[in-house]
C-alpha cells in the first residue's frame, strides 16, 4: 500500500515536534556556563548538581568555574636551563621575552628584585646564567 | 623555497632549526593571529589569543598570571567597553578558577566595632548604586616610554570603561562601624602568591576616601556579573583611581588604625612625588608617594597611522577622552602641529568619570600628510601636554596622542 504525502508531511511534523519538545524552550535549557569543563561521557546525566545562583533585587549571580590556558612557552636558545628552571614557577616565559632591550645591570636589578621582594625560590648559584641570558637575549648598551 | 638548489650545510641547518625553535616559542600553539603594537625598539608583536574564558580576542601580553590587553579598535564602538573586550591584569597566578556565588563572603574587619561576614545575598538586599568610570592600569601605555623600562609592554589599551552596579563602600562600612582612629581601609582579593612568603596583593585607602560615598562594592558591569578575570564576584570601584586600588575577588576589608605598611604600599606602585610624576631618567633621591589619581587623556578611535584618506576630502575624525579624576571640560584637536587648536563636539555625559566621546570633521590636504593631534581638558582646568612624562614604573602616561594619516592623491 502506497503511502501518501500527507501522512509524510504529517509524520514529519510530529517527528520535529518531538524534537523541539524534548529539546525544550530556550528558558529550560540550563544556563551555559563559560567553558565548564566538558560533562563527563558516561552514565549520571542527572548527578551534575544545578550551578548555585544567589539572587536578589531582580540581580542573579551565577557560580563560575572555568580553565586557563597555559603557554607551555620555555625560554629559547643556549644557556636558558637556568631562566627554564627557576622562573616559570611564577609567570611565563612570553612576559619576559616582551621586555625591551635592557643594559646587564637592569637585568641583575630585576633578577634580584624578583628574588628579594617576590620570594622568587632561584638558588643563588643559578643568578648570574639568569642575568647573562637576559642580558644577551635583550641586550642595551 | 630558500633551501631549494642550495647545498645543505651544517650551518644552514642549524639556522633554520634557530629560527622554527624560536618561532615555536614565541607565540603559544593556541595564539594565531598577531598584532603589531609599535612599541619604540620593540619587541612588539603580540599573539591574538580567544583562548581565555569569558573572553573575546585579545592582545596576549603574558599568559600565566594573565594579562590581556584591549585591542584598541573596540574603543571606537561606544563609551563602554564590552566586558569580554575588557582588559585583564593579575599579579600572582594562584587565581581561583572556580567561584560558588552561594558560599562566597566578604569580611569587614579590624578597627571596628562589629566584623562582619557578609554574603553576596546580604550585598544585594543593600541599598544599590551605579557609576560608570573608566578602569585604567597605572602602567596603561607602558611600552611606549621611553627610554623603555620594565614591566608589562602595554600599549594603549590596558584600560576600559564600564557601568557599574553594587555597594557602596561607606554603606559596608557603617554596617561594621568604624572606630575613632581609623586611619585606612586595606582590600584584599583571593589571588596568592605561588611561593611561601611572598607579599599578597592588598591595597588600601584613606578612611576618608573610603568613605566618600563614591568608592563601591560591584558585582556587575554593564548589566552583568563580571567576567572572572575581571574580579567576579566582587571588586573594589575607586572612581578616577588607577586600577591598582581596583581589588579583584575582594573577600576582606580591614580597618587600620595605623597606615598601611604592606610591600604594595610602601614599595610597590609608588610615583616621584613631582609635577606629572616625571624624572629625568638619570635622576635620584626624590621622593615618592603610592600612586593615586588618574590624570586626563584623549585618543583617536576612528583614523590611527595606517589610514588613508581622499586628496581635499571631508574626513569624520571621533575618539574617546576622560578627565582622570574629573570630567571633561573639552576636547580639541589640532592640525598643524599644535599651533592652533580647534574644538570638538562632546558626546553624551555618561559621567564624571566615564570615557566621553568626542567628534568633528576637517577636510584633507591635497596631497601628502595629515598630522593630527588631540588633547583633553579636564574640568579641573589640567590639560595633556606635548611632552610625555617619564618615571622608571612606567606610570601614568598622558602625552598628547597623535595620529598621521596618508592622503591618497586624486589623479582625475
Amino acid at each position: 500500500m502506497a503511502i501518501s504525502i500527507n501522512v509524510i508531511a504529517y509524520g514529519a511534523v510530529f517527528v520535529a515536534g518531538v524534537i523541539l519538545f524534548s529539546i525544550g524552550t530556550p528558558d529550560e535549557r540550563a544556563p551555559r556556563m563559560a567553558l565548564a569543563a566538558p560533562a563527563p561521557a558516561t552514565e549520571s546525566r542527572q548527578a551534575a548538581p544545578a550551578p548555585s545562583v544567589v539572587a536578589g533585587g531582580g540581580v542573579t549571580l551565577h557560580s563560575v568555574s572555568i580553565d586557563l590556558p597555559d603557554s607551555g612557552r620555555m625560554f629559547p636558545g643556549p644557556g636558558s636551563d637556568a631562566i627554564n628552571n627557576n622562573c616559570l614557577a611564577c609567570h611565563s616565559a612570553g612576559m619576559v621575552l616582551n621586555q625591551p632591550a635592557l643594559s646587564k645591570s637592569a637585568w641583575q636589578a630585576e633578577v634580584t628584585k624578583m628574588v628579594q621582594f617576590y620570594k622568587a625560590p632561584v638558588s643563588e648559584g643559578d643568578v648570574p646564567a639568569i642575568v647573562d641570558y637576559l642580558a644577551r637575549m635583550k641586550a642595551a648598551d | 623555497m630558500q633551501g631549494i638548489g642550495r647545498p645543505l650545510t651544517r650551518r644552514f641547518l642549524l639556522g633554520q632549526a634557530g629560527v622554527a625553535g624560536l618561532a615555536c616559542a614565541t607565540t603559544p600553539a593556541w595564539a594565531q593571529a598577531t598584532i603589531d603594537l609599535a612599541l619604540p625598539g620593540g619587541p612588539d608583536t603580540r599573539p591574538i589569543t580567544t583562548a581565555f574564558p569569558e573572553k573575546a580576542a585579545m592582545i596576549l601580553q603574558r599568559s600565566r598570571p594573565p594579562l590581556l590587553e584591549t585591542p584598541f579598535e573596540v574603543f571606537d564602538k561606544g563609551v563602554f567597553t564590552p566586558n569580554n573586550e575588557f582588559f585583564v591584569r593579575w599579579h600572582w597566578a594562584v587565581i581561583p578558577t572556580k567561584v560558588d556565588v552561594a558560599a562566597y563572603k566578604v569580611a569587614v574587619r579590624g578597627h571596628v566595632n562589629q566584623a562582619l561576614s557578609l554574603s553576596m545575598a546580604d550585598l544585594l538586599a543593600m541599598p544599590r548604586v551605579e557609576l560608570a568610570a573608566v578602569n585604567q592600569c597605572s602602567g596603561n601605555s607602558r611600552g611606549l616610554f621611553q627610554p623603555r623600562v620594565s614591566g608589562g609592554q602595554w600599549a594603549n589599551g590596558a584600560m576600559g570603561n564600564a557601568q557599574w552596579t553594587g555597594v557602596r563602600l561607606r554603606d559596608v562600612l557603617d554596617r561594621a562601624g568604624v572606630k575613632a582612629g581609623a586611619v585606612a581601609v586595606r582590600f584584599n582579593g583571593l589571588d596568592e602568591p605561588v611561593v611561601d612568603g611572598a607579599p599578597d596583593f592588598m591595597k588600601s585607602l584613606d578612611v576618608d576616601h573610603a568613605r566618600d560615598g563614591e568608592v563601591m562594592l560591584a558585582y556587575q558591569m554593564n548589566g552583568e556579573q563580571l567576567p572572572l578575570l575581571n574580579g567576579f564576584p566582587l571588586r573594589l570601584i575607586v572612581p578616577g583611581w588607577y586600577s591598582t586600588y581596583w581589588v579583584k575577588m575582594l573577600n576582606d576589608i580591614e580597618v587600620l588604625d595605623a597606615p598601611d605598611e604592606n610591600y604594595w604600599m610602601k614599595t610597590a606602585y609608588r610615583i616621584p612625588d613631582t609635577p606629572h610624576a616625571s624624572v629625568k631618567p638619570s635622576e635620584s633621591g626624590f621622593k615618592t608617594v603610592p600612586i593615586n589619581r588618574m590624570v586626563p587623556r584623549s585618543f583617536f578611535t576612528n583614523v590611527t597611522d595606517e589610514t588613508t584618506v581622499k586628496s581635499a576630502a571631508a574626513v569624520p575624525v571621533r575618539g574617546i577622552a576622560f578627565g582622570g579624576d574629573c570630567g571633561v571640560s573639552q576636547v580639541e584637536l589640532s592640525v598643524d602641529g599644535g599651533l592652533s587648536w580647534q574644538k570638538t563636539a562632546l558626546g553624551r555625559d555618561e559621567g564624571t568619570y566615564s570615557f566621553r566621546q568626542w567628534s568633528t570633521q576637517i577636510t584633507a590636504p591635497g596631497s601628502g600628510t595629515l598630522t593630527l593631534q588631540v588633547r583633553c581638558t579636564n574640568t579641573k582646568g589640567e590639560i595633556q601636554r606635548a611632552e610625555p612624562n617619564w618615571n622608571s614604573g612606567g606610570f601614568m602616561r598622558n602625552a598628547i596622542e597623535s595620529v598621521r594619516l596618508a592622503v591618497a592623491e586624486s589623479h582625475g
